[in-house]
């Protein structure tokens, strides 16, 4: 009998909407996948099953009694523990929510119920997004099913590794600065930012609000394609949601899937490799560009001169929004309260004691450098000057796509790294974004495909970049380059992953 | 150009409504100082005539239509609050008593 946890979430919803399977079936089979090998790879801070499996039963009555259904119905997925879901608990990786249940869903998770995709559980995550390899949540680390000494990048490392060990066909991740990308780089998997508004934000657990931006983690570019278009979207609930219908994704990667892209201008962006980039990550983005080559594809190179101020930009602009939208987090309306040990117990003293006890290192740090950076007499020279760099990124970005209707860049300069290596380098571990963090301060869309495995036997991913509202561009490009990488392995690059050994 | 002291670090510190111990103190204004001194860079490219971006793409504000929505269940709201009394939530006493 099939593995249904081996299937692309396309092939699976086929098999369902055949009657081959039953989503009982399919999500059963997930949440036993999910205790065979929880123990070792601690993607999820919260497995939801028995309410998985009644929303499937309800999908399958449905169904059998002739209803006309979402194609990604009875599909099961993860959740991003940065998502609020009504009824289960939603930490973002914090010791200062630990326990909180929301009172309501996100627009995301209202998606997701009404099209009636069982939800696995909540997956784990860097400390309200902060981080590269998800060592900052406050409930231990997620491994990488590659190899379980190294990190599954981040900060949606739960969401890559549940989705790269077949726990899950579909997750959902929110990108700031790469922590959908990244992840998907270093764990052979599939993921997309969408243009900043194209998929709503009501119901995210905010980090910095010019730069967020939720979106597809899965194993194939299709499917990413479907659930972009289930999540994207207007959302009135969400005043920076963008009204317009989304372009026709599913279209663009069964286009790009017969591997021709004649008449493609493919730019490469200077700045966005060479030193810096391991040989090996290197060599596979070479490897790539000459496939995209013989499928008819132009390629041009392309300077971005002020990409390499981003990371500076990035490191005030973050920040900074972040030390606004945590000031909510003050002990009196929901998660942790913690009490002064001596002095009087006023509600700014608490504030003080709760946040010191339930907020992580990296948090704090953040915090303190985004205070630093609004205070009084530096906002000029720090906040002001990265909202004037991030001006120079968007021109660079709009004179690069007058040449190339997409850019590729590796993902991340390197492969998985191991747990503990950069915990006590702040700046080393920044650097990590290097190639994901220009897309959020313009906006623009990006995508990581899996293109190879490094010299250390790792993954490697391809980052493709397309003008904002374009993310059907992300698709066809994609997806050809997945169809003629494949051709070439004879398999995805997820069968060469060393099996996970299995708790029975 | 060295900027944040220890001391820098407790005043923003005390800004954030973060408590922080010796240690972290200690540990943060050295970190701080390198991450601080990475980012000023910035600087270089940010001259006068270049405005600013705010927003990734341009943006105006919306209204919707003032009209009565279901608000949140307010128990569940409060079942999630660290103290609540008579469908409040309870706070610690706001102003200090000198």
């Amino acid at each position: 009998m099939t593995d249904l946890t081996r299937l692309s979430a396309a092939d699976l919803a086929g098999r369902l909407a055949t009657g081959e399977v039953s989503s009982v079936e399919a999500t059963q089979a997930h949440l036993d996948r999910i205790a065979a090998v929880e123990p070792a790879v601690h993607a999820f801070l919260h497995v939801n099953g028995e309410d998985a499996l009644a929303t499937a039963r309800d999908v399958d009555a449905r169904r059998a009694a002739g209803e006309d259904l979402h194609v990604l119905a009875g599909v099961p997925i993860a959740v991003k523990d940065i998502v609020v879901t009504r009824g289960m608990p939603t930490t973002a990786g914090s010791r200062i929510l630990e326990g909180w249940v929301p009172p309501y869903d996100a627009t995301i998770t209202t998606r997701l119920r009404e099209a009636g995709l069982p939800i696995l559980g909540k997956t784990n995550m860097d400390e309200f997004a902060m981080g590269s390899s998800t060592e900052h949540s406050a409930y231990g680390n997620t491994h990488n099913p590659w190899d379980l000494d190294r990190i599954p990048g981040g900060s949606g490392g739960g969401s890559a590794a549940a989705v790269a060990a077949y726990e899950a066909p579909l997750a959902i991740g929110t990108d700031t600065g790469g922590s959908i990308r990244q992840p998907g780089a270093v764990t052979g998997t599939v993921g997309v930012k969408p243009t900043y508004g194209g998929v709503s934000r009501y119901g995210l657990i905010a980090l910095a609000s010019s730069l967020d931006q939720a979106g597809p983690v899965t194993r194939t570019v299709l499917d990413s394609a479907l659930l972009h278009e289930l999540i994207g979207g207007h959302d009135p609930r969400d005043s920076t949601s963008i009204p317009e219908p989304l372009p026709a994704l599913v279209d663009a990667a069964r286009r790009g899937a017969t591997g021709d892209l004649s008449g493609v201008r493919v730019g490469v962006v200077t700045e966005l490799g060479g030193e810096g980039y391991q040989a090996g990550v290197r060599a596979r983005f070479e490897e790539s560009l000459e496939l995209l080559r013989g499928a008819g594809a132009e390629i041009v190179e392309v300077s971005c001169p002020h990409f390499t101020y981003a990371l500076g930009a990035y490191y005030l602009i973050l920040p900074s929004e972040a030390s606004s939208n945590l000031a909510k987090f003050d002990g009196m309306r929901f998660g942790l309260r913690v009490e002064p040990t001596e002095g009087p117990v006023t509600a700014e003293r608490v504030m003080g004691a709760t946040r010191g006890a339930g907020f992580g290192d990296e948090v704090k740090r953040r915090i303190i450098l985004g205070t630093y950076a609004l205070s009084a007499g530096y906002y000029d020279a720090y906040y002001g000057s990265a909202q004037k760099v991030r001006t120079l990124i968007q021109r660079d970005f709009a004179a690069a796509f007058e040449r190339a209707d997409v850019l590729v860049s590796p993902t991340a300069p390197t492969t998985a790294f191991r747990l503990g290596e950069k915990l006590d380098d702040p700046l080393a571990m920044y650097l990590n974004d290097v190639a994901t963090i220009p897309a959020n301060l313009a906006g623009v869309p990006g995508m990581s495909v899996p293109n190879g495995l490094s010299d250390d036997g790792l993954p490697v991913g391809l980052q493709i970049l397309a003008p904002a509202k374009a993310d059907d561009r992300l698709y066809r490009v994609g997806a050809a380059l997945e169809s003629l990488l494949e051709n070439t392995w004879g398999a995805p690059l997820l069968s060469r992953a060393p099996e996970l050994e299995v708790v029975t | 150009m060295s900027t944040i002291s220890r001391d820098e670090v407790a005043r923003v510190a005390g800004l954030a409504r973060i408590d922080l111990t010796p240690a972290e103190l200690d540990r943060l204004a050295g970190e701080l100082d390198h991450i601080v001194d990475a980012v000023a860079r910035v600087s270089e490219v940010a001259t006068p005539d270049v405005p600013a971006t705010s927003h990734p793409l341009p943006m105006t504000n919306v209204f919707r239509e003032d009209v009565p929505e279901p608000t949140l269940d307010v128990d569940e709201i409060l079942a999630g609050a660290p103290a609540a009394e008579q469908g409040r939530f309870l706070v610690p006493q706001i102003l200090e008593e000198d």
